[in-house]
């Protein structure tokens, strides 16, 4: 019987170890896993690779797990935001590395990845810094730059309505990396705002299809990222 | 270098109310993060305009009033926003095939330094304490079909935006089409600038001492 609800945000990290890679949704606040996250800073596992499209905000969700020394390297497009305090010291200090990716290039390396594509061409990125170790082609008369797919050991994703087969449901703009990290993964965690029964969401709206998907945790009232963010709180392994 | 004054030419408004006249009837546009954002307010009235946001909206409307402010519901600066009726959400390897797919009509977009050949430079200072971000900026000028630069003509100290050679990191080479500034309105084409429109009380003379790059009339 395939049940992939599980009961506590331990069950749900089970198996992760030192070194993963780890891929994280949400873009700054809007989707991120903030309790799944935090039950990764609880687990301190080390020597993470965070592929997230921003490097977290304030001292709480993706910015705790960075201040607490888990994360080696971050793949982002973005790890500047307004109130982005914890990177950009370990950054300077040389305590953390920075992979720089667009954000397109990024969201297609991932769905690659999702998709058993090893690489692919993208015109994104040509003539800049970005590109200049890069193989390239000409198509067409243009240049394009190659791009390698991006997989992870586990992905940690926020979505809104979950069954328990691991159809899912997003809300609105917090949708954005999720479904890609979804399939992107070896073992997808989901954090979902509710639980309905089979066959409660109609199959013509599935946005996320079951088989991406392996163990589903319901947090039934997730903390707005933003309000943390905005009240200066710190994630110490204790909860608000 | 150049003299600056902010009380010459257009004010930042008027220059986003050209832009929003060279918008066309039902465009799908993205716009760029700070003063592209106020191109939205002067779309002129029996235009429809749909509004891109990469993280994930097709239909994007105005800025969220105040209480109700939804977390989830944000465009690509992060900011509060609503949706029309008839708006889409979608995944980020979605939004991005929309712009890296060519779908996406007019991208406005902020700027550094627009070169002569219409190279954008928008994303580094090359600063080596400044953190690295990029976003999509590099996405949108290679894949929107049409871009579109506003801003201010130089910058706070007198040094011209508009210059030969850009030296600051590119977001890509020969990407923009026109360029609009508080002091003109600029196309470039086959890599050389021509004046398409001059504020009122700006002449030729005046535009071409306070701009780098080489201008034609």
């Amino acid at each position: 019987m395939i049940d992939k609800v599980v009961k506590s945000a331990k069950e749900a990290l089970a198996g992760i170890f030192d070194g993963a890679t780890v891929m994280i949704s949400g873009f700054g606040e809007a989707g991120s896993p903030v309790e799944l996250i935090h039950a990764l800073v609880d687990r301190d596992v080390k020597n993470l690779t965070v592929v997230s499209n921003n490097a977290g905000s304030g001292h709480v969700g993706l910015a705790a797990l960075i201040e607490n020394r888990q994360v080696k390297k971050i793949i982002c497009s973005f790890p500047r935001t307004a109130i982005s305090v914890v990177f950009p010291e370990l950054y300077r200090n040389g305590e953390i590395d920075l992979e720089l990716v667009p954000q397109g290039t990024l969201a297609e390396r991932i769905r690659a990845g999702g998709a058993g594509i090893p690489a692919f061409y993208t015109r994104t990125s040509v003539n800049t810094s970005l590109s200049e170790k890069k193989e390239k082609r000409i198509f067409d008369k243009k240049e394009f730059v190659l791009e390698h797919a991006i997989k992870s050991d586990f992905s940690l994703v926020k979505c809104a309505v979950a069954d328990k087969y691991g159809n899912l449901l997003y809300n609105k703009t917090a949708r954005n990396f999720g479904p890609i990290m979804c399939m992107a993964a070896k073992t997808t965690i989901v954090q979902t705002k509710k639980v309905v029964k089979a066959g409660e969401i109609n199959p013509e709206h599935v946005v996320t299809p079951g088989i991406f998907v392996s163990r589903i945790l319901e947090v039934s009232h997730p903390a707005d990222e933003s309000k943390l963010v905005a009240e200066n709180l710190k994630y110490d392994g204790i909860k608000f | 270098m150049g003299l600056n004054s902010d009380n010459i030419g257009w004010n930042m408004n008027e220059v986003a109310q050209k832009v929003a006249l060279d918008i066309h009837d039902g465009a799908y546009v993205n716009l760029g993060i700070g003063i592209p954002e106020l191109v939205a307010d002067y779309i002129p009235r029996g235009r429809e305009v749909i509004y891109h946001t990469e993280n994930g909206l097709l239909g994007m409307g105005k800025i969220a009033s105040r209480g109700k402010e939804d977390p989830e519901l944000v465009n690509a600066g992060k900011k509060y926003i609503t949706a029309i009726p008839g708006a889409a959400y979608f995944h980020h390897a979605d939004s991005f095939s929309m712009i890296r797919g060519g779908h996406i009509d007019i991208c406005v977009l902020g700027a550094y330094q627009v070169s002569e050949a219409g190279d954008l430079a928008n994303w580094s200072t090359g600063d080596p304490d400044a953190i690295p971000a990029v976003g999509g900026a590099m996405d949108l000028v290679v894949g929107v079909k049409t871009i579109y630069v506003i801003t201010k003509h130089n910058t706070k100290s007198g040094t011209s935006k508009i210059v030969k050679k850009c030296s600051y990191p590119l977001t890509g080479k020969n990407v923009v089409s026109r360029i609009y500034t508080n002091y003109a309105i600029i196309d470039v084409k086959d890599k050389k600038l021509f004046i398409r429109e001059l504020a009122p009380g700006i002449s030729f003379d005046f535009l071409q001492k306070n701009t780098e790059a080489k201008l034609n009339q």
